[in-house]
């Protein structure tokens, strides 16, 4: 039962991703020809109500449903592995369209070609995984 | 049902994201897509070959859920709550893909091309999709985060590393969109 909360969670952002055409290849290229400002619009409002929430959170340091203060984990200092990684990515998601959540919501969606995309995901964060020490960060 | 059916607007969108993330935070976790795909890697016995997926992935159960939760809301969302009207595009855009000999969406979120059954027969379009799935798996690992982990809680959280992976992750769809789709489209 303690994961119903969690299948909730995801099928609101299914919903959302896919009725927001987040999930569209088509909205990808639109976004990156800087021809439309809805998916700007959507990654900066996101942005902004959890800007405002995260600041009410620590001001107020609150609990989370345990009780348990809510600390969010900093993101490791570095550059290297930011800018490249991010470029690998950002490489493959305006190529396919999708990012990670989304990948999955097309196949749930019966869109099985992304199956394809999501092998090949596996694979990456597989090969990653085999070269992560030998990789500047 | 048109308020439903129509093109969710960017405004309630984002807030709606913005909302998940915050309640996963109150949950004591994290918003975060990618690591799925370690999880999945070390489920499926990555752990054998490599220390970096020897990690207690049953702990991150719990975002596997999300993940089959928002299966289910594509599936909602695409046969019960769509209409084709959907996908309305700049008219620019369109011309630029009919160029590129991509169709006009009509409704559909993906040309056929690339995410219909016919991508199967067509080992140019089998390639492109297991590259592009490639590069995203091993860029959002080595970048330490996707779209949710870096562009939403990362900058929500004002990370400057988030910040960075996040300019590498439109230069990298700039760069894709401008000077390679030409090349292999």
């Amino acid at each position: 039962m303690k994961f119903i909360k969690y299948l909730l969670v995801g099928f609101v952002f299914g919903i959302v991703l896919t009725k927001s055409e987040a999930v569209s290849w088509y909205r990808i290229y639109e976004m990156f020809q800087f021809q439309s400002f809805h998916m700007y619009g959507i990654i900066g409002a996101a942005f902004f109500v959890g800007l405002i929430g995260i600041q009410i959170i620590k001001k107020y340091k609150l609990n989370d449903i345990n009780g348990t203060p809510i600390t969010i984990p900093s993101k490791e200092k570095g550059s290297f592995r930011y800018w490249i990684g991010g470029l690998f990515f950002g490489l493959g998601w305006a190529l396919v369209g999708a990012c990670p959540g989304p990948i999955f919501i097309l196949i749930g969606a019966g869109f099985f070609p992304v199956i394809l995309i999501l092998i090949g995901a596996l694979l990456g964060t597989f090969v990653y995984g085999l070269l992560k020490d030998k990789l500047p960060h | 049902m048109d308020f439903i059916n129509q093109t969710w607007s960017w405004y309630f969108s984002g807030f709606m994201i913005g909302i998940i993330m915050i309640v996963l935070i109150f949950f004591g976790k994290t918003f975060g897509m990618s690591s799925n795909l370690r999880s999945l890697c070390s489920i499926a016995g990555a752990d054998k070959y490599a220390d970096f997926f020897k990690f207690d992935w049953k702990s991150q159960n719990w975002n596997l859920v999300v993940l089959a939760g928002a299966m289910i809301g594509g599936f909602v969302a695409v046969h019960f709550l769509s209409s084709s009207n959907n996908v309305n595009l700049n008219p620019q855009t369109i011309v630029q893909l009919s160029n590129l000999g991509f169709e006009t969406p009509n409704g559909k979120l993906a040309p056929d091309s690339l995410f219909g059954n016919t991508a199967f027969q067509s080992p140019k379009m089998i390639l492109i999709l297991i590259l592009g799935g490639f590069l995203i798996g091993f860029g959002s690992r080595y970048a330490g985060g996707c779209t949710s982990g870096h562009t939403i809680q990362g900058l929500s959280n004002l990370q400057i590393p988030s910040l960075k992976a996040v300019v590498g992750f439109f230069v990298g769809g700039l760069i894709m969109a401008h000077f390679v789709f030409p090349l292999i489209f």
